[in-house]
């Protein structure tokens, strides 16, 4: 195949699928207990220079607790996939963030990330390769085909390409210029679901997002779940599960993780506080009193809660539209 | 933020209003946050109660009870036909099952190129934006890709900083040598100031029709670069009484976005 055209960007992790073969082969298929702690999780399976990955989006089932305690337990050089809201927002305030695969940080309604764009434009992230929402998506379906690669048609002929490490080549089959975006291997893979058993069996409920092409991308993945439910609920609707427990290394139990971010059907996002964190990001010293109270000064994620309150989490839980049992559902 | 008063009507109502009625019923429109949203939902209360809505993390065919504030949330996939992912979603996008595409940037040029990427040079830039997300895509693979603006000469430029999404690149044919699917591509912008096309030929930014009250001299003066003329510039109606009261009492009554 002729490449007709390659990116400038940083191809900032190879995917080597044969390692990755080789790296799965070894983990551990025994059904064994995984249950533990944010600080655990962290501590364990998370180091400095790791490439890691959050799922699902911003404020949507985004994993805030073990997010927080990466923060806490200051995991420095980190590269990660650049789509975020709040939970990216944590670790470029706290300037973790070294290398960037990036499709969109911003804060949607609220606008521009303040923290993104002190960090990218003081140069203390010093690499942000572009791509788009769906080439990152694919990036993912790769590793979890096993392949280094996947054909895509968006991206063509923009600055999105330009910058990124996709290549166009001529495609053997119909002559057409195509777009190979690479297969991206993930060192641990952050996600938050609504039900998990002690093994990291994990189901969701709504939108799934990308949880089941990044689960299969990851080296370690690390779980954190509303619930935990016996294997017994997995074994009657096995149709349900989207991550197998032989993908999950650590799962932890932590309600409310997703805030101040919403969880479907559970509770609807703070708006009041992700204000606070808009209001408090557009200055440094703000950022840092921020991260001070509810990250620095608080031992784990139980601590957070009790700090945002009860009665609060209540309300949001309160708000939350639930499924819809009014309509007959046969 | 703006305070609408019963017999007038803020930019924000007049953008949402202006975007609905390019929403036709029994098509699948890709939705982004914002003023899409609400054009959305107001057109499903007005001409187009079947107007499959999809979002890109998943949602398709959502009914809007209450607005969602973001891309991923429970609204999104309200009482809707499937609650999926994002590959499904761009992968029928990818198969040309999304008509229309509604999406929005910091800059646009004469082709309908967006940039949401950056603002000056991209190694050094004035201004980090948030990037790509889902717009190079939607702006690829939709039949026709409708950009929602503010219309000023900052944001309307001869040449954009940085091209995000693609429009019709650098001319007629550019799409598809550069092996973006063919027959898709920009189709209309809606600002504050006007409603605007594409030249059949040129694929120039061509005026269409003047928002009420603006001439065609203020939207030449509010925009970076040499603008087509249709051969009948038409004025738009403004928003009707039914459709300001839909959208201030059922689509966005807390007010969280007019």
């Amino acid at each position: 195949m002729e490449v007709i055209q390659s990116g400038i960007g940083q191809l900032i992790q190879k995917p080597d699928l044969n390692a990755f073969r080789e790296w799965n082969r070894q983990k551990p298929k025994a059904l064994i207990d995984k249950r533990m702690t944010e600080a655990e999780a962290i501590d364990r399976f998370v180091y400095d220079g790791d490439y890691i990955g959050t799922e699902l989006y911003g404020t949507v089932r985004c994993p805030m607790s073990l997010v927080n305690e990466v923060v806490r337990q200051k995991k420095k050089d980190l590269r990660v996939v650049g789509q975020g809201v709040f939970e990216l927002d944590m670790l470029l305030a706290a300037s973790l963030v070294k290398g960037m695969d990036i499709t969109y940080v911003g804060l949607e309604v609220y606008g521009v990330s303040n923290v993104f764009r002190r960090e990218v434009e003081s140069g203390r992230l010093e690499t942000c390769v572009e791509w788009s929402n769906a080439a990152l998506a694919w990036r993912f379906k790769a590793t979890a085909m096993g392949v280094p690669f996947v054909p895509m048609r968006s991206m063509l002929g923009t600055d999105t390409l330009k910058y990124s490490a996709a290549k166009v080549v001529e495609c053997p089959f119909t002559g057409d210029p195509i777009c190979l975006v690479p297969a991206l291997i993930l060192d641990v893979g952050l996600i938050h679901v609504h039900r998990a058993d002690k093994f990291g069996n994990a189901q969701i409920d709504g939108i799934s997002g990308f949880a089941a092409e990044m689960a299969r991308a990851c080296k370690r993945v690390i779980i954190s779940a509303e619930e935990i439910v016996d294997t017994e609920v997995f074994r009657c609707h096995p149709d349900r599960t989207i991550i197998p427990y032989y993908l999950v290394d650590a799962v932890v139990y932590a309600p409310f993780a997703s805030h101040p971010g919403e969880m479907c059907y559970i509770h609807v996002r703070d708006e009041e506080h992700i204000k606070q964190w808009v209001e408090a990001s557009q200055e440094p010293a703000t950022t840092q009193a921020y991260l001070d109270k509810y990250i620095y000064g608080v031992k784990n994620h139980r601590e957070y809660l009790e700090l945002v309150g009860w009665e609060r989490l209540e309300r949001l839980k309160a708000m939350a539209q639930g499924v819809d049992n009014e309509q007959p559902c046969i | 933020m703006s305070n609408p008063v019963s017999d007038g009507y803020s930019p924000t109502e007049l953008l949402v209003c202006t975007a609905a009625r390019l929403m036709t019923d029994n098509t699948t429109a890709f939705i982004g946050t914002g003023i899409p949203m609400l054009a959305a939902s107001l057109a499903q209360r007005m001409h187009a109660p079947n107007l499959v809505t999809i979002f890109e993390f998943g949602g398709t065919g959502a009914i809007f009870e209450t607005l969602p504030m973001a891309v991923g949330g429970e609204c999104t996939f309200h009482r809707a036909i499937a609650a999926a992912g994002i590959c499904d979603v761009m992968e029928a996008a990818q198969r040309g099952f999304i008509e229309y595409g509604f999406i929005g940037g910091a800059q646009i040029d004469p082709y309908g190129n967006l940039n949401s990427t950056v603002i000056g040079e991209y190694y050094h830039p004035k201004v980090r934006l948030p990037g790509s997300g889902g717009g190079n895509d939607v702006g690829s693979f939709c039949w026709r890709t409708i950009a929602i603006m503010r219309h000023d000469r900052r944001r309307f430029l001869e040449k954009v900083d940085f091209v995000t999404t693609p429009g019709y690149l650098n001319g007629p044919g550019a799409r598809e040598a550069a092996g973006l699917p063919p027959g898709t591509g920009p189709y209309r912008v809606v600002t504050n100031l006007a409603v605007l096309g594409y030249h059949l030929e040129s694929k120039r930014m061509l005026l269409l029709a003047t928002q009420p009250g603006v001439t065609v001299e203020q939207v030449i003066e509010n925009t970076g670069f040499e603008l087509a003329m249709a051969d009948q510039v038409e004025e738009n109606p403004p928003p009707s009484a039914e459709e300001l009261y839909i959208l201030r009492e059922q689509v966005d009554k807390d007010r969280l976005y007019i």
